[in-house]
């Protein structure tokens, strides 16, 4: 006897795309698709219209145009002949270099700020409590401005460094100077230098190239030492003497570059209405940078903190048993274990980080929002153009930052066989 | 996720804009009140007083369009804006009017879509130093630092000083004046520049003000004036002759004292009749009342009260006409007539 149920021969009607089971979340999935392709339809549509009403056209050429005006921050070589398509990469360069420093402060001192959190001194761990929660509980925005009011308004003016008695004096054997205008630090120049390499729109500083070079070559040297070492130790049980070897190994080549290129420091010094011969960092920079950095830093401290609580006390008692030292069961036993846990929220905050750059312009930092999204937007009138642009690179920078660090999370995470 | 926060912005803005469209009298009228655009703290020009209520020259124009249009001067809402964002929101419909120092050049009046309706100050840029930075030219400026306000015409005339008489400088932008004040007064900044009558305002606010002086260099052209969106023609005239409105009446020393008087009976002079509404039609020409001047000169004085008032000698301003003064005193500011 056949207990099959009959599939229904009714044929197809429209009701049963409401009260058939089988249609209903595909009718209402392709209603909600419509309902949304004719919304976005709507919204371009309106902005083309309204943008034709008010007699706007929609154009990147201002792109190609002088731009006129001046930045002080410029990573490129930058006048105000330049175009606002440059002023924009100038902008850019900012931006990242701006983010890469703020990402790599924060994460020194998330790190050490999770770690203490943890510790078991009482007054160590309250005071690192008390600084995570009072930092992060206050906008970002503020915090970039204190710390640009302390440097503008505490620090002395350039022309207190002058004079027999000079109300203040640079520090660190006369080679640094802190201002209210920023910190001046000695600039590196190369006597007999390589010169530099046209690549279309950019110039390249080949000596800085030629250092990299010379450290990425030093590290390979040192590893393979290591490498050869660990082969003895595991031929013949005794591991051989190398530190000489490393030593040797790291300083010299880069010490005789240094020599080759005839390196040496310009100071800097008081001249006219301001320091120069050095490296200035400008006041919003710092203020930027520090404010950025040490708020950044509290949320990555609690990322840490998480991290190293989700390991069980078990693995590190039980790398305690085999004999190893408490700062090597840290080293070797927790960190790569806490890892896994601590670098995806890890990336959320480098593009929060990269994100909150764009405060720059209550600094007045010259970043990618104060010239293209300011300056630029302004002085053309394209509002919309240089949105649009300015949001495009800026999901564009998130991206790239945020695979690049799923490559990363991906090398840690666990490797399942 | 991303793509949605795109095109919910384009829609926003779609949205501001396409409030814009329609006459922008109908719109301040149906309102009730007048948006106008100016500066949030610009001592003499347009700050908030102690009651916090915004006062100064700019913000009479707004009260005496107000007073035209709607016939009460204190129907006005203030829009303090940034340099950045002033001709954004004239353009999306947020103000009906700008009178916030605007310098009138070629391209905001071509490419922006704005329309220059009157210049209520003629001005140029100049430069402010701390009297013991002993500097007495412009041209000693070579290697200063200079603070500057971002967006602004300043930006791009300072960068073409600076360059035609081979000196270099280090700009410090900054968003707007109070950022530009304190960064100046606390010396990061060796030089403060902006319109003069901008730097006389705001060396006015200084408790030292003795210890800063304005160099005699104007190194630029910058009528302020009066903006309104293109293409509504009826409220560019609206605005444009009420500031004529307010010129002539000190031109024919028609005052906010005597004002009530002279409009009760047609007198001698025609065009003050005309202008007074107490012969012909010229209110009706433009949509709005009779006595639409008679309530723009009452709501503050003629220009040359406001003037005095808010920026004159006897303030702490303590600008001259100079340029300002009427054309029969050598000055530039000149009414068409009303006829």
């Amino acid at each position: 006897m056949s207990t099959a149920i009959e599939a229904p021969t009714t044929s197809f009607r429209l009701g049963m795309l409401i009260y058939d089971t089988r249609y209903r979340s595909l009718t209402i999935q392709v209603v909600f698709l419509v309902i949304l392709v004719a919304f976005f339809v709507w919204l371009v549509d309106n902005t083309v219209h309204n943008l034709s009403l008010q007699g706007k056209d929609f154009d990147f050429g201002f792109l190609f145009v002088r731009a006129g005006y001046d930045i002080n921050q410029t990573l490129v070589e930058y006048t105000n002949d330049s175009t606002h398509g440059r002023a924009l990469v100038v902008g850019l360069l900012n931006t990242l270099f701006l983010a890469f420093l703020s990402c790599i402060l924060a994460t020194i001192i998330g790190l050490i700020a999770g770690v203490l959190r943890l510790s078991k001194n009482w007054i160590v761990s309250r005071l690192i409590s008390v600084y995570i929660e009072i930092v992060r509980n206050v906008p970002v925005v503020l915090w970039i401005v204190l710390v640009n009011a302390i440097m503008s308004q505490s620090m002395p003016e350039p022309k207190d460094f002058r004079g027999e008695t000079p109300a203040a004096s640079m520090i660190l054997f006369d080679s640094v100077a802190v201002t209210n205008r920023g910190v001046y630090v000695p600039a590196p120049l190369f006597d007999r230098g390589l010169g530099s390499l046209e690549l279309g729109m950019f110039s390249v500083s080949l000596d800085l190239l030629a250092i990299i070079a010379v450290i990425i070559a030093s590290v390979w040297g040192y590893r393979r030492v290591q490498a050869s070492a660990t082969r003895v130790q595991h031929a013949t049980g005794v591991r051989p003497v190398t530190w000489w070897k490393s030593v040797l190994i790291i300083t010299l080549p880069i010490v005789a570059l240094k020599f080759a290129l005839g390196f040496h420091l310009a100071y800097p010094e008081l001249k006219g209405f301001n320091f120069n011969g050095g490296l200035q960092a400008r006041n919003s920079l710092i203020a930027m940078w520090i404010a950025l950095s040490v708020y950044s830093a509290t949320y990555i401290a609690e990322n840490v903190r998480a991290g190293v609580m989700a390991i069980s006390r078990g693995q590190t008692e039980a790398a305690l048993a085999l004999g190893l030292r408490s700062s090597m069961a840290l080293r070797l036993v927790v960190l790569p274990q806490a890892l896994r846990v601590i670098v995806p929220p890890l990336i959320s905050q480098y593009l929060s980080i990269t994100k909150n750059t764009s405060l720059a312009i209550a600094v007045g930092y010259m970043d990618l929002r104060s010239t293209l999204g300011g300056i630029t937007m302004n002085q053309t009138g394209r509002e919309m153009e240089s949105m649009l642009l300015l949001m495009g690179i800026y999901l564009t920078i998130s991206l790239i930052i945020s695979s690049l660090m799923n490559v990363y999370n991906r090398s840690i995470a666990l490797k399942e066989r | 996720m991303k793509k949605t926060v795109l095109f919910g912005t384009l829609a926003a803005a779609a949205v501001v804009a396409g409030a814009a469209g329609a006459g922008t009298l109908e719109d301040v009228i149906a309102r009730g009140e007048l948006n106008c655009g100016s500066n949030a703290g610009l001592a003499g020009f347009s700050a908030p007083d102690a009651n916090g209520v915004y006062q100064g020259f700019d913000v009479a124009m707004c009260r005496a369009v107000a007073a035209a249009v709607l016939g009460d001067p204190m129907k006005v809402k203030v829009v303090p804006l940034s340099s950045e964002t002033r001709f954004t929101a004239l353009s999306a419909g947020e103000v009906d009017m700008l009178s916030r120092t605007s310098t009138w050049t070629y391209s905001r009046d071509t490419d922006l879509k704005l329309d220059f309706v009157g210049v209520n100050y003629y001005d140029g840029q100049g430069f402010m130093v701390k009297k013991s930075l002993g500097v007495s030219s412009a041209k000693e400026l070579d290697g200063a630092t200079v603070c500057i306000q971002t967006g602004t015409t300043t930006e791009l005339n300072l960068a073409d000083y600076f360059k035609a008489n081979g000196m270099t400088y280090e700009p410090v932008p900054l968003k707007d004046n109070a950022e530009a004040e304190q960064q100046y007064s606390s010396g990061a900044c060796d030089v403060y520049t902006t319109d003069a009558s901008g730097l006389a305002a705001t060396r006015a606010t200084f408790a030292d003000a003795s210890e800063h002086v304005l160099l005699p260099e104007i190194i630029s052209k910058e009528p302020l004036a009066l903006v309104v969106r293109h293409g509504d023609d009826q409220w560019a005239d609206i605005v444009r002759w009420t500031f004529n409105a307010l010129l002539t009446a000190e031109e024919l020393g028609v005052t906010s004292t005597n004002v009530d008087e002279m409009a009760a009976a047609p007198g001698l002079n025609p065009e003050i009749n005309r202008l007074l509404g107490t012969e012909g039609e010229l209110g009706a020409m433009m949509g709005l009342s009779k006595d639409w001047a008679v309530k723009a000169i009452k709501a503050g004085g003629n220009y040359g009260e406001l003037f005095e008032a808010n920026i004159g000698a006897s303030t702490p301003i303590g600008l001259s006409r100079g340029l300002n003064a009427l054309w029969t005193q050598g000055g530039l500011q000149y009414s068409p007539p009303f006829r």
